[in-house]
């Protein structure tokens, strides 16, 4: 049985280029051009999926993008789930399954690449039918950039599988020619295979290409912003609800003729067709003349068109006319249509008329404008009463629709306001456009369609066979279950039946439903309106919007330029922000504890080394800079002397810390403030959110530097040495080079700035390079300090010194929710200044209170304990029943080499005026005894810092 | 008949829901906007306090604000007592939903997980954890293998750009199904004669001074006893007539989904540095959200760009995902204050009652608030537990501030 159902000649496949696939098992043939579906019914196969809820056969019921039920699983090259088999192309080695309406993931990695492009254009054409082509073509003549997009594979839309001429030849022949000028065009890019499935705010688009599983990357989205927009996206035929509509073998009149014409396969050996409209005819004639016997056209209308029905007669080809298919048989594939009269509108057929058996039902409840991308980009819809459809009325953006998304199913209208529309587009965009002349077309009369939206049935009188939504087995008698709940409208029909909320968000059943919903309640379908529309226009893969931003592109990786060094050395790292930075340097045998207790005891005792490159610097000049950071530090920058440095706190207006740093005055009207390594993005954003909302008057620029300068902490008594050995030329003695001061001189051959701060405690010297010296200079000073047993240590390292000190780390040590004054730092706050961010936080009652949460050091009474981070403390050893009142939590905690115990910080209620007090921590479930103390640990005096 | 598929005999709704009546002229309250919390707080109105000369108005069809757009996640893992305290009367309320409203919620309490991907998510993940059993809510700091053990197809390798270094777990935490949330409360009310008016947009008050004593609305005005608004992302327009801001701001927060697919993901799980939550709706749909979108706007819709980034976190964290579909994506109008915790309670308007500032999470109180603010408008003053969450509080500063310490919204 191979290719049983395919034409001996006709239709876009490829003879010459056979392909083999498997479905369900069975090996098959199709040709290169094939979708899926259409190889299948090549090959006789009807039946292909399993209904969602009530597990009844499907079959193919569309040839594009809009099918609700012929749902496969792709199994080979890669597992996908959820493809219509109207848009897989099929390829050798093709793999598929039908579905219940449910697929499955693969279990193994997606091997395939994604990728994006931007791209800009004056004038967007969305579709390539016959409206989108004649557009394209006046836009692109006039020399404006066209982009021009399809989801098909070729172009030609609608054009491409009715067998219709233009010009007096195939209309194909005109696609062609089209197609190849449009291309020949420099600035217009042709797009098939991409469907554009989003319309945002200002001429955003965005599309989806398909560029197959061997390309460079297997889908790519497109970001464009367009001038001008075009929408041609044509018409989806709407089905007819009556029971057992939903049986293999009933398909929509336009798709079996695309089927006959496109893709030379015979749906079918014996049709019935069932309309409402005259569009069907032509499917009939086509289907009759490529051999299929058409037992009847079943016409809902009392009077038929003349032109159609003599086409008919000349085929011998007989017409019903008041007639309606009201049931159908058959199991695997429908084996007979149930005929009635149906008399004039609103009167209720007697019983069935006639049976007559067949292979194939026809059905066209009309067709429904492709209002999506018009809606979803906000642009109203109206219903227009003569194709019983909503139609776009009016948009904000800078678009216009054109061909039969309007509403208009002519192809000579279609032409003619496809190239009006473009034309309109280009010279909106500032080309002097001109009409391109459009082709002639047999034109057909056309006679008014009835709108029928169920079909009064026999037999099923509570209409649970009668399917408004096949792809959610969703029934006529569930609408009308939820119009007797009370339900009246479409929005909640739409939930409590679901209809609408499948993979084709209801393309096919939306009109329809809205239709069905109208007249169970007795109102205009207008009243009622259609639910919301909304991207993406069909189904988008997760890794097509994922992109390249996976694994290491997922967030950039900031390295410093010593990054490789400290790989060299073993380095472990913390991600810190986008930053690596190193956390510790074990030797070979040690754990992260006995590590950082080498590192802590190194640089308390001889000199150790960290690269600080990662802390955010910014350079804040202008002649305002002074009074811009006394305004966003709690503390006084503008009597900051020039050569000297100061620490700083900036709080938000709520009074709460944000960040902290030091602040060096380069120059009377230049700052170079340095952030958290996390915190630089934000610092910065806050202080030119302020800058360029609230205080524009201030003649102040901000300048990111951080990756400027690689940044040197050499810590430790011995640190000034090491300094002195690699430095000579600059002054390290206490007296020259105080503490909080910086000088600018040379270190290891390289100009240098030279901070003499400390966040240990230890003398420190802080060297800043140029970037692109930081390994070289770092090497020297690791050379210049081996005999002093100098030691490169991490932030673990850092943390466990600072915490020694009762330095907090904002972010660690605070939360948001901590003042200045709750860290014991009110001497940073300025009582002087008139006015700082957060000032006039501190006087708000909650915020004054002398009882908030205080930054103090815990010492546990178990001096071999390391309490965990994140504990909390309790007043009483006993929890008793939740909630236990909390007293506050450990921020930091360590294992400290200089005092032999563990230690930590925590931010406790009242916890100034509690030192000295036993308070418990419960870890696990067992309360451990604290001692609450100051939070300096070590070196209270500050002796250690001038060395 | 082939196996039918999970998901696919879900219940059905029941034959009766609510009538639309046409508004009358006068009630004891009037309840502004229809969504989850205007439907809960006239239900415990009702219930609670035998108040049912009532009107919930709603501008558009009923639920159909954040109520129907939300993901769902219901969680009472919050790091503050006071909002711990109200989150978990929620929780407990949820555990017996079902059963007073006599409906199916499909309240599945699968857990949720809220992953820490850097050494202070760790520790701010430890302290919430604690603070949750102290305050009796149920949580466990779990290790990565922890992790994996219960969402197995979750990327927990040490190779991922954010490794996943542990998560908070809530057992009790889950989903329920959103629309039947508000249709259990709503046939309850109709029920109990409560006037459910749709298509009824509040416009504006009617005073006396400085005490309310109606609303205007575009079905004309109508009085009211007291006046208790829950519009949620549109409360600050409405209050605004009154000359009283609010410290709110409106951001569109976005959503989507796939189709349905066979069961892979047993719970939820929740990131906020990789930034995306994810879980598997009964029918088998991943439902999937991220962060607000960061301009302001009343617009229920987002940019192109968020979703971009949610997919790549959830491609990162899920690679199963890669070829899922996105069916549909939407967007909700979505409250935020400064501490990201909500408001409810009194106005410096007499008989004029606020709720709301729920911003990205408040989904999972609905019940917690229906009786909380139920209380407040019986009783003309807070319940101890929205008692925290007044409007003084950000003139006094004792704000419940969630960013920093829990992080985590939704
Ligand atoms: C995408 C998204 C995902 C979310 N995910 C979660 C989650 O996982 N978990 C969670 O806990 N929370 C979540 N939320 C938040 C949650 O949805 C909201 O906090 C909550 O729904 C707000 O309360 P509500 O239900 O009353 O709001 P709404 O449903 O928005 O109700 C407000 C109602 O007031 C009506 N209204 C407004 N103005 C007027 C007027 N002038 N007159 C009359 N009526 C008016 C509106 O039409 C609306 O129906 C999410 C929100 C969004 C948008």
């Amino acid at each position: 049985m191979s290719n049983e159902f395919r034409l001996a000649d006709g239709g876009r496949i490829d003879r010459d280029r056979p392909v083999r696939f498997d479905f369900e098992g069975q090996q098959l043939q199709g040709y290169a051009g094939d979708t899926l579906a259409s190889a299948l019914l090549a090959n006789g196969v009807h039946r292909v999926a399993t209904s969602n809820k009530y597990g009844r056969p499907r079959g193919i019921m569309a040839a594009g993008a809009e099918e609700p039920n012929a749902l496969v699983q792709v199994e080979a090259p890669f597992p996908e789930p959820m493809l219509p088999a109207t848009t897989v192309e099929v390829r050798d080695g093709l793999q598929a399954s039908g579905l219940p309406g449910k697929g499955r993931l693969a279990t193994e990695e997606d091997p395939a690449r994604y990728d994006t492009m931007h791209t800009h254009c004056d004038v967007l054409v969305v579709g390539a039918g016959p409206a989108g082509l004649a557009a394209a073509l006046s836009a692109a003549r006039s020399g404006a950039r066209v982009i021009v997009a399809d989801a098909d594979t070729e172009f030609g839309g609608s054009l491409l599988g009715s067998g219709q001429t233009l010009d007096g030849r195939a209309a194909t022949d005109w696609v062609r020619r089209t197609t190849a000028e449009l291309a020949e065009h420099p600035e217009v890019r042709l797009l098939p295979r991409t469907t554009v499935f989003g319309y945002y705010e200002d001429n955003y688009l965005v599309a989806l290409e398909h560029r197959g599983d061997d390309a460079s990357s297997r889908q790519r989205i497109w970001r464009m912003r367009a001038r001008e927009v075009v929408l041609a996206t044509g018409a989806h035929e709407r089905p007819l609800v009556f029971s057992g509509n939903d049986r293999p073998g009933i398909m929509l009149a336009g798709s079996a003729r695309t089927y006959v014409n496109r893709y030379a396969v015979l749906p079918g050996r014996r049709a019935v067709v069932f309309t409402t409209n005259d569009s069907a005819y032509a499917a009939a004639i086509d289907l009759h003349d490529a051999g299929v016997e058409i037992v009847a056209v079943v016409d809902a209308r009392e009077v038929v068109s003349t032109y159609w029905a003599s086409l008919c007669v000349e085929r011998g080809i007989r017409i019903h006319a008041s007639t309606g298919v009201v049931s159908t048989s058959g199991t695997d594939r429908i084996t007979s249509a149930h005929l009635s009269s149906l008399g004039p509108e609103g009167n209720h057929p007697t019983s069935v008329r006639q049976v007559v058996t067949c292979d194939l039902l026809l059905v066209s409840g009309g067709w429904n404008p492709a209002v999506h991308l018009h809606s979803q980009a906000r642009g109203s819809v109206r219903f227009a009463e003569d194709i019983g459809a909503f139609v776009p009325d009016g948009t904000d953006q800078a678009a216009r629709s054109a061909g039969a998304v309007t509403g208009v199913l002519a192809t000579g209208k279609c032409l003619t306001s496809g190239a009006e529309a473009g034309r309109d587009a280009a010279r909106a965009a500032g080309f002097d456009a001109e009409l391109a002349r459009v082709p002639d077309s047999k034109h057909a009369p056309i006679l008014a369609a009835r709108h029928l939206w169920v079909v009064p049935g026999s037999g099923d009188s509570d209409g649970t066979t009668q399917f408004v939504d096949l792809a959610r087995d969703a029934t006529v008698a569930d609408v009308r279950r939820a119009v007797a709940a009370g339900m009246d409208n479409v929005e909640h029909v739409k939930r409590y039946t679901t209809i609408g909320t499948a993979h084709d968000q209801g393309k096919t059943s939306g009109t329809l439903s809205t239709g069905v919903i109208a007249e169970v309640l007795g109102v205009g379908v207008g009243e009622l309106g259609t639910t919301t529309f909304r991207a993406p226009y069909t189904p988008v893969t997760f890794a097509a919007l994922a992109g390249r931003e996976r694994g290491d592109l997922y967030d950039p990786v900031r390295v410093t330029a010593m990054h490789d060094w400290h790989v060299e050395q073993g380095a472990l790292f913390e991600n810190v922000g986008q930053w690596k930075r190193p956390w510790y340097y074990p030797h070979s045998g040690e754990d992260m504890e006995t590590a950082v207790l080498r590192e802590c005891y190194a640089v308390r005792s001889g000199v150790g080394m960290q690269d600080v490159s990662t802390l955010g610097k910014i350079d804040v000049q202008g002649p305002d800079a002074a009074e811009f950071l006394d305004l966003v530090y709690t503390n006084k920058m503008s009597t900051l002397k020039v050569g000297r440095i100061r620490y700083g706190l900036m709080c938000t207006a709520d009074g709460m810390v944000f960040d902290d740093g030091t602040v060096t005055r380069t120059a009377e009207h230049r700052y170079l403030i340095s952030t958290t390594s996390g915190g630089a993005a934000n610092v910065l954003a806050h202080l030119e959110d302020w800058l360029q909302t609230e205080w524009t008057h201030l003649r102040v620029h901000l300048t990111s530097v951080t990756e400027h300068w690689a940044t040197i902490a050499l810590v430790g008594p011995e640190s000034r040495q090491v300094l002195a050995d690699v430095a000579p030329e600059l002054d390290v003695d206490n007296d020259g080079f105080g503490f909080m001061t910086w000088q600018e001189g040379n270190v290891a051959g390289v100009h240098a700035r030279v901070c003499r701060i400390s966040f240990s405690g230890e003398l420190a010297f802080e060297i800043n390079v140029p970037w692109w010296y930081g390994r070289e200079v770092w090497e020297v000073l690791m050379a210049g300090g081996r005999p002093y047993g100098i030691t490169p240590y991490g932030t673990e390292t850092m943390h466990v010194l600072r915490a020694e000190k009762g330095f907090p780390i904002v972010g660690q040590d605070t939360d948001g929710t901590i003042t200045p004054h709750d860290l014991g730092m009110s001497w940073a706050v300025s009582k002087k200044k008139d006015d700082f961010l957060g000032k006039r936080s501190f006087s708000r009652p909650d915020t004054a209170r002398t009882d908030r949460k205080h930054l103090v050091g815990l010492l546990p009474e178990d001096t071999n304990l390391v309490l965990p981070e994140g504990a909390q403390i309790v007043e009483q050893p006993e929890l008793g029943e939740p909630p236990v009142p909390m007293l506050g939590h450990v921020t930091s905690s360590y294992r400290s080499a200089v005092l032999g115990s563990g230690f930590a910080l925590a931010v406790v209620k009242g916890g100034r005026d509690r030192v000295g007090e036993t308070l418990y921590s419960p870890v696990g479930d067992r309360p451990v005894p604290v001692t609450v103390t100051e939070p300096v640990f070590y070196d209270k005096e500050g002796a250690r810092r001038d060395g | 008949m082939a196996p039918r598929t999970p998901g696919a005999d879900l219940p059905e709704h029941p034959t009766w829901l609510w009538h639309s009546p046409d508004p009358k002229s006068s009630y004891d309250v009037v309840i502004v906007g229809g969504g989850g919390h205007g439907l809960a707080t006239a239900y415990y109105l009702a219930v609670n306090h035998g108040i049912t000369n009532m009107a919930v108005l709603e501008k558009g069809w009923l639920a159909g604000g954040n109520m129907a757009r939300n993901t769902a996640i219901i969680r009472s893992n919050y790091l503050w007592d006071e909002s711990a305290g109200l989150y978990e009367h929620a929780l407990k309320l949820w555990e017996g939903l079902e059963e007073e409203l006599d409906y199916p919620l499909l309240f599945s309490q699968r857990g949720v997980l809220n992953l820490a991907h850097s050494l202070q998510e760790k520790r701010d993940s430890v302290r919430r954890v604690e603070a949750n059993r102290l305050n009796g809510v149920d949580a466990e700091w779990l290790d990565p293998q922890q992790v994996a053990e219960i969402c197995p197809i979750l990327n927990t390798s040490e190779d991922l750009r954010y490794p996943v270094l542990g998560a908070t777990w809530q057992p009790r935490a889950g989903i329920a199904k959103h629309d039947h949330v508000a249709w259990g409360f709503a046939r309850a009310l109709d029920r109990m004669g409560v006037d459910l008016v749709q298509g009824c947009e509040v416009t504006g008050f009617e005073r006396v001074g400085d005490r309310v004593v109606g609303v205007e609305t575009t079905r004309g005005p109508i009085r009211a006893g007291k006046v208790a608004m829950a519009a949620a992302g549109r409360t600050s327009v409405l209050t605004d007539t009154l000359g009283l801001r609010l410290p709110i701001q409106s951001h569109p927060l976005q959503a989507l989904v796939s189709e349905l697919l066979e069961p892979v993901h047993p719970t939820v799980v929740m990131s906020n540095s990789v930034h995306v939550y994810v879980s598997q709706a009964h029918k088998g749909e991943l439902v999937l959200g991220a962060g607000i979108d960061s301009y302001n706007s009343y617009s229920q819709r987002g940019a192109f760009h968020t979703i971009e980034r949610e997919m790549a976190a959830a491609v990162e964290l899920f690679p199963m995902f890669a070829r899922a579909h996105v069916l549909r994506t939407w967007g909700g109008v979505v409250d935020v204050t400064p501490d990201a915790s909500a408001i409810m309670g009194m106005t410096p308007f007499e008989n004029l009652y606020v709720n709301c500032g729920w911003g990205t999470g408040g989904f999972k109180a609905t019940p917690g608030v229906g009786w909380c603010f139920a209380h407040t408008v019986a009783h003309d003053e807070p319940h101890p537990l929205n008692a925290p969450f007044s409007l003084e509080r950000f003139t006094t500063g004792a704000l419940v501030d969630e960013h920093g310490a829990a992080g985590v919204a939704h």
